[in-house]
């Protein structure tokens, strides 16, 4: 069997995937092979797969300047980016791209809402009350330094504390 | 602790004990975490993936579960020492390249381990012998809690754990059972089993030979969603699943048992007698072959050994482990022959 990259050398390494039903087969030599290996090893298709779940299709050149790309106003990530490599940037990246991605969590997971454990320091216990009390005079602060970006984030974070308790 | 300690501690995912061990070598759960406020070590600059690695390994440190634990630094290792680790299924292989602020923790018994700065910061993983899923969790749960308290996580009400890949979102959990489905794949019966599991939200790959056709019958399935759904539900969705698939393992080897007894023997004993007898064989043919033997084990069909040789030859016969046993480098051909020897002198007969 040659291989399917260069069609050169025969295939030694075979790859299968099963990907909700539909089975990929891939034969390489092991040139090819190793050249890719690190693709290969543990995310072959999965960024494809992300890719094919997001409906991303390569733009054409003149339809794209006139969008104004959503960029994560964090680290700076944009969707583009996250779309070539399936993996996101930061934390925030979360909200930033929080439509899109709320879809994208739907067809990977069908749900877009966590159900499950969460960590010590954001369960309803005592340190909680201290940490809503450091959480409001921060928030107080920030207020009288008119830093109303930074108040809006203790805002949510006082939401959520609040919230779940 | 050192790791020159490892090799001669028998890897717990080895021990072959543990709840329908003739079928089941090994359960494995893992969780994603990352730091709050660091981005993602794929997107992190090289000062901004050290920082977040400073920041976890102090507060792991910290942490009783991991005080007399080895806490390595990728580069600080060579390249066969990060095999090692990857062959004792340690850390991924991923993990072992491009190896700038990465480490791994390892604790004392071998059962936990965290991957710092791979995909995500954290990469917490527990593994048991044979079919112990609830045990897993139950264990790394409390870790996962007690580093919490050190370090705080990235986490939303909405979203849950916040990971680098979209994939692993909420839970951020992925278990994964090792089955050693011998007589199901001889009957032809592992393309249904695909069907079915991928049906499942669930995925099954080869274990040995990363995803190539499963040498050695060696399969490895594991949750796919990790959202909107409780970790219990997840692994309870799993433990059924599994439980299936043993139940059907374990009718087609009494059936073969009974109706293929010649032919079974007949495969069992070559395999045996050739692994008894080479001089030179690679790591391929040995998986190949010991699949067979230890389907002979488990059958009764031979008797002179027991479980936890015979998964324990699974890796010690691997390149950096037989490396790491001569205590020096070896060329592919010269790790050939070496692990005839070594195979030899543990299946050899015995003396008395």
């Amino acid at each position: 069997m040659r291989c399917d990259v260069c069609h050169a050398r025969e295939a030694t390494v075979h790859l299968t995937e099963v990907v909700n039903e539909e089975v990929t087969k891939l034969h390489l030599c092991e040139n090819c092979a190793k050249a890719k290996s690190e693709e290969m090893q543990s995310h072959f298709g999965l960024t494809d797969l992300i890719a094919s779940l997001m409906d991303f299709e390569p733009a054409l050149p003149e339809e794209k300047p006139h969008e104004v790309a959503v960029k994560c106003g964090k680290c700076g990530m944009t969707y583009h980016d996250f779309q070539k490599t399936g993996k996101l940037g930061c934390e925030e990246c979360y909200e930033a791209f929080k439509k899109d991605l709320s879809g994208l969590l739907k067809k990977i997971h069908g749900a877009d809402r966590h159900v499950g454990k969460m960590p010590v320091m954001s369960v309803g216990t005592a340190s909680d009350q201290e940490t809503l009390k450091r959480l409001h005079t921060e928030l107080e602060e920030l207020v009288r330094a008119e830093e109303f970006e930074k108040a809006a984030i203790i805002r949510d974070r006082i939401k959520d504390l609040e919230g779940k308790s | 602790m050192k790791l020159e300690d490892l090799i001669d501690q028998k890897a717990e995912w080895l021990k072959g004990e543990g709840p329908k061990a003739e079928i089941v070598v090994s359960t494995r759960i893992r969780l994603a975490r990352n730091i709050k406020g660091h981005f993602f070590p794929g997107w992190a600059n090289d000062k901004q993936r050290d920082t977040a690695l400073e920041k976890s390994i102090s507060g792991l440190k910290r942490t009783v579960s991991f005080k007399n634990a080895l806490f390595l630094r990728m580069r600080e290792m060579d390249m066969m020492d990060r095999e090692f680790l990857v062959e004792r299924h340690l850390m991924s292989r991923e993990h072992a390249v491009d190896v700038k602020s990465k480490a791994v923790v390892v604790d004392e018994k071998e059962a936990i381990s965290i991957m710092l700065n791979e995909e995500d910061h954290l990469r917490i993983q527990v593994l048991r012998s044979g079919f112990n899923i609830m045990d897993a969790w139950g264990a790394i749960d409390k870790i996962d809690q007690e580093i919490s308290r050190y370090l705080q996580y990235s986490y939303s009400p909405k979203f849950g754990y916040l990971t680098s890949c979209p994939t692993n979102t909420g839970t951020g959990m992925r278990a994964s059972v090792m089955l050693h489905l011998v007589a199901l794949a001889m009957t032809d019966q592992m393309s249904n089993v695909y069907d079915a599991i991928s049906k499942l939200g669930m995925t099954i790959r080869g274990f040995y030979g990363e995803g190539t056709e499963a040498l050695g019958n060696f399969y490895q399935i594991s949750n796919q969603v990790t959202l909107g759904h409780s970790e219990l539900d997840i692994l309870d969705n799993l433990v059924r699943v599994v439980n299936k698939l043993i139940e059907r393992e374990e009718a087609t080897r009494t059936h073969l048992l009974k109706n293929k007894k010649q032919e079974i023997t007949d495969s069992v004993c070559r395999s045996y007698g050739t692994l008894r007898s080479a001089r030179i064989i690679t790591s391929d043919e040995t998986i190949r072959l010991m699949s067979a033997v230890r389907l002979g084990v488990e059958l009764g069909l031979i008797k002179d050994h027991g479980r936890g040789e015979v998964n324990d030859l699974f890796l010690l016969t691997q390149p950096s482990h037989l490396q790491k046993i001569e205590k020096k480098t070896l060329t592919p051909h010269e790790r050939d022959i070496k692990r005839a020897d070594l195979i030899r002198e543990k299946l050899g007969e015995r003396a008395e």
